[in-house]
């Protein structure tokens, strides 16, 4: 991760493309943690990569000033994950929604934590589909009504905290699109982990989720940083990521204090210049060695 | 703006290394050898042992197992045709067997004409019936020439192998330079190896009646690959820097290759979840500027292809080699088909640019790599692979100058660095040839969000606004006129033989080799014959086929499918309806007896002949290996043949 020490201006992350999202969609507030984080930092936009997949939410590469991919639908995470193998020196930052990364790329996202790529993972989870206009998703809750859902969702809700935590991920946090300056820290923190960081964003979706709105998450988050909470006690963290009633915590909910190095650092082909800086050729000994292998 | 590779439309061309294409002659005498047993049995490392020890005399082999999906037991049957002129196929006749075992012995005698012999163990296996008249028994008293065989009985292979160097009419010195580099880190089993095939050699000299054929030893040299190892290290040689898989047969030996060479070559392999994190995460890396690749079959590329299209759309340079097994789903997972080809042209929705290539042989597979990604990368489109069974996990010997080569690498317009002028960097530009310079990610100076929405020139969508035809229909121009050039790129196939014959042979793809030897025979048999194989499926060379096929009397497709899918693609591309077909789906490759029947059939009238392998003696319904005794035919009962 290229780390210049200065902050720079959050306006160099800005493009002149203004966000399409319904007035008031929570992900304004996630992409705005974005500019303040990446320029916090010191990050270069040159430097740094967004990859989406789709959705609402998906669109933001689209909105972010560095280089970037609107990737398909529950495909950010290996498109990142291909990205950041062949250029270890980029910072990459995968984003999309609850539906692309807990619905049609929960197994991606699964196992990018098992495998540990070094790519922060923000997710703008409204509970909702939003760009298809409002059907049940795997984070909407047991009884929610949607178009989908008309009688009541009948299924359980999944909870990526917990999962996450299960999935070996190191760095399991929580924010809330209404607290733009904590999320920003938790932003910053993610990016200079090294290893799969997961921030998991409530970003109202004023348009079709009627229920888990800015009111009903400023009555229930609180932050766990303004607790006693340990986020490297692996059981106290998981106590945490179950809560889901009356209260909900955000903030960083779990870093593991001994992580496991990622698999960036691991791969033996990654070990010196970023792969797409590489040459290309084979020294004629070497190939004459492959041959002699066949005969 | 910083430009890598900037060339000329015109010259094109010169780009693709055309290999060397290897010299075709058929007139060395040759053997073809069966080896047989239950998987365990060794059959692999005998045949290995076999193929190595001939190669470093100067022999070249083509060799294809039939196999099942057991890990244990099951039969499997590894075919070896030697000669000193390289041969293209298994061929149609097999001359020698090495019975591993009882099944084999009693399955594969009964396929053996006069002069043909049966080595075994006499001491285990005795026939089930008598041989064929003039069939020679070469029973082998294993525990008396080699007492170590009673504790590892495997070594009966060792004597086996040396009693047939013996009949081939080779001295045992390649075979003993392959039992020590084989064993080099046990010396003892070097020796009792080597004091084993020497056994069996002097007991062949003794005892049996070589063949009327023999072999000669030569100086060539020769080195052995499957056709996946042969792409994998094709592909390793083209700066292949990523490589991606999730395990398939026929297609998981790519991988293996690539995983135990990764850390010498320096090259990113990695195994994931599923074949559409594969090619995702393939894409992802091709997109940042490395060379990219992976591998499946058919039920994998299913998976990938909403991918395929995405890099079609954001004009991302990828390869995906698709080696194609029997199906549909699951299928015949061991057994060999031409029959995603429906496929290959229909990945993905919409319309997109896309290259499709089908090797014509195992060498060929070598070589293919390089051109796949010279030509993903100059026009920045998916390329894709298309191999099968037979020649994936087929292998052959090939001269070793031929792999001994640098291949050019065209990177097509690459921007690497800012170029200090003030105009804003468009991504997906209009340009007159339709290929925008492409700045890698990490670039100063070039920022840009490649999305698979429809989108602008600076990669700005415009999917979302009310309408926007004109920009739409100009983007989508703009991805098609990179075509206009691509087929001066490829280079377009050529007719083997006379223009004037009597029947053109036209095949896609691995059936080459078997289509140059039919058309030999066909030509002895005094039927005049062409042959036209064709290697890029997409874009079709239009012009030049239909030149070549306009001058044909009679055109007959050879493709290894049930419903001609090639034929179909002709007739869409070129209006050409052929004039008969010879298909085949049975799971088992052509040989060249089944395209002189096939093609008899059609010059008697037939349309579509439809083949199905079937040795003599062999009853169409016999029980394969696992369910049960094998019930053995009698030689002489009718068998069906062609349908
Ligand atoms: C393969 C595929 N299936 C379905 C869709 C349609 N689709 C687009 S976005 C979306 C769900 C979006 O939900 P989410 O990821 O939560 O994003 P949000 O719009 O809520 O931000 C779906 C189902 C698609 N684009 N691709
Ligand atoms: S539909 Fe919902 S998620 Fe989509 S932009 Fe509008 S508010 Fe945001
Ligand atoms: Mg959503």
């Amino acid at each position: 991760m290229a780390t210049a020490a200065v902050a720079v201006d959050p306006k160099v992350f800005k493009p002149e493309v203004p966000p399409d999202w319904c007035p008031g969609c929570g992900d304004f507030g996630v992409l705005n943690g974005m500019f303040q984080a990446c320029a916090a930092l010191g990050l270069e936009p040159a430097q740094v990569l967004v990859v989406s997949g789709i959705g609402c939410s998906s669109n933001l590469p689209g909105f972010f000033r560095s280089y970037g991919v609107h990737s398909l639908h529950g495909r950010a995470l290996p498109f990142a994950t291909g990205a950041k193998l062949a250029n270890t020196s980029m910072t990459v930052i995968a984003t999309g929604g609850d539906g692309d990364g807990y619905g049609i790329g929960l197994n991606h996202f699964i196992q990018a934590m098992r495998r540990n790529i070094d790519v922060t993972y923000i997710v703008m989870n409204n509970e909702i589909y939003g760009l298809t206009t409002g059907q049940v998703s795997p984070t909407s809750e047991t009884g929610m009504k949607t178009k989908t859902t008309p009688l009541g969702n009948l299924e359980g809700m999944l909870n990526p905290l917990a999962l996450a935590m299960a999935s070996g991920c190191g760095f399991v946090a929580r924010g809330f699109s209404g607290q733009p300056k904590h999320l920003t820290e938790l932003y910053k923190q993610g990016i200079e982990h090294k290893g799969f960081a997961l921030i998991d964003v409530f970003s109202p979706c004023v348009t079709f989720n009627k229920v888990n709105t800015y009111p009903w998450f400023r009555e229930r988050v609180y932050k766990v940083e303004e607790t006693d909470h340990d986020p490297t006690d692996f059981h106290a963290a998981m106590d945490r990521a179950l809560e889901w009633d009356e209260r909900i915590p955000i903030g960083l909910v779990y870093r593991n204090p001994d992580p496991r190095p990622s698999i960036d650092s691991l791969d033996t082909a990654l070990q010196g210049e970023a792969l797409v800086r590489q040459g290309y050729t084979i020294a004629p000994e070497t190939r004459r060695d492959l041959i002699h292998e066949f005969m | 703006m910083a430009l890598c590779s900037r060339r000329p439309e015109g010259a094109a061309r010169v780009l693709l290394r055309a290999i060397a294409r290897e010299k075709v002659n058929m007139s060395q005498p040759e053997l073809i050898v069966g080896v047989g047993g239950a998987a365990g049995d060794g059959v692999a490392s005998a045949g290995n042992t076999l193929v190595l020890s001939l190669a470093r005399q100067g022999i070249a082999a083509y060799s294809y197992n039939s196999y099942q999906s057991v890990i244990r037991g099951g039969h499997s049957w590894l075919r070896l045709r030697f000669s000193a002129d390289k041969p293209l196929g298994v061929g149609d006749q097999v001359d020698a067997v090495i019975a591993l075992n009882q099944d084999t012995l009693d399955r594969h005698m009964q396929e053996l004409q006069p002069g043909g012999l049966v080595l075994y163990n006499g001491a285990r296996l005795s026939p089930s019936y008598d041989p064929p008249p003039g069939v020679q028994l070469c029973a082998l008293p294993v525990p008396e020439l080699c007492p170590a065989s009673k504790r590892l009985p495997v070594m009966q292979n060792t004597v086996a192998v040396g009693a047939l160097m013996q009949l081939m009419g080779l001295d045992i010195s390649g075979l003993e330079s392959v039992l020590q580099s084989t064993f080099a880190k046990k010396p003892a089993v070097v020796q009792s190896n080597i004091e084993a095939a020497q056994a069996g050699y002097d007991y062949a000299a003794a005892n049996f009646t070589p063949p009327a054929t023999q072999l000669e030893a030569t100086d060539q040299k020769w080195a052995q690959a499957s056709g996946n190892h042969l792409f994998a290290m094709g592909a390793a040689l083209a700066g292949c820097k990523f490589y991606v898989a999730y395990p398939m047969s026929p297609a998981t030996h790519i991988l293996e290759w690539f995983a135990t060479h990764a850390e010498r070559l320096n090259i990113c392999v990695r195994q994931v979840e599923d074949e559409i994190s594969v090619i995702n995460m393939a894409i992802g890396a091709g997109h940042m500027g490395v060379r990219s690749m992976c591998a499946t079959s058919g039920g994998g590329f299913a998976l990938m292809t909403e991918a395929i299209g995405m890099a079609g759309i954001i004009e991302t340079p990828v390869v995906a080699i698709n080696v194609m097994r029997a199906g549909p789903s699951t299928g015949v997972p061991t057994k060999t088909e031409q029959a995603d080809l429906n496929q290959a042209f229909g990945a993905s929705q919409g319309d997109f640019q896309r290259v499709i290539i089908a090797p014509l042989s195992m060498t060929d597979c070598f070589n293919t790599p390089h051109e796949a990604f010279n030509v993903a990368e100059r026009y920045q489109i998916p390329v894709i692979i298309l191999s099968d069974l037979l020649m994936s996990e087929g292998s052959e010997t090939v001269d070793p100058a031929l792999l001994d080569v640098e291949f050019p690498i065209d990177r097509g317009e690459v921007v690497t660095a800012p170029n200090g002028s003030d105009e804003p960097y468009l991504r997906y530009k209009n340009t007159p040839s339709g290929i925008s310079p492409r700045a890698l990610p990490g670039t100063p100076d070039h920022l840009y969000v490649s999305g698979t929405d429809e989108h602008d020139e600076d990669g700005v969508l415009i999917s979302d606004v009310y309408t926007d035809p004109v920009r739409r229909k100009k983007m989508v121009d703009k991805r098609v006129r990179k075509f206009e050039t691509v087929t001066r790129y490829l280079p377009a196939p050529e007719l083997d033989g006379p223009a004037d014959a009597d029947v053109t042979l036209l095949g896609w793809g691995s059936t080459w080799g078997t289509l140059v030897e039919a058309a030999e025979h066909l030509r002895q048999a005094g039927i005049s014959t062409n042959h036209l194989q064709i290697k890029f499926l997409v874009p079709l060379h239009v012009e030049e086929i239909s030149a070549i096929l306009g001058r044909s009397r009679r055109t007959i497709i050879v493709e290894n499918n049930q419903s001609g899918q090639f034929a179909r693609h002709l007739r869409a591309e070129t209006g050409i309806v052929a004039d008969g077909h010879i298909r085949k789906y049975d799971g088992e490759p052509f040989e060249p007896k089944h395209i002189v029947a096939g093609v008899k059939d059609v010059l008697a009238g037939a349309e579509v002949v439809d083949v199905l392998s079937s040795e003599s003696g062999w009853r169409t319904d016999h029980p394969t290996g696992t369910s049960g005794p094998w019930q053995g035919l009698r030689v002489g009962e009718e068998s069906k043949t062609f349908a």
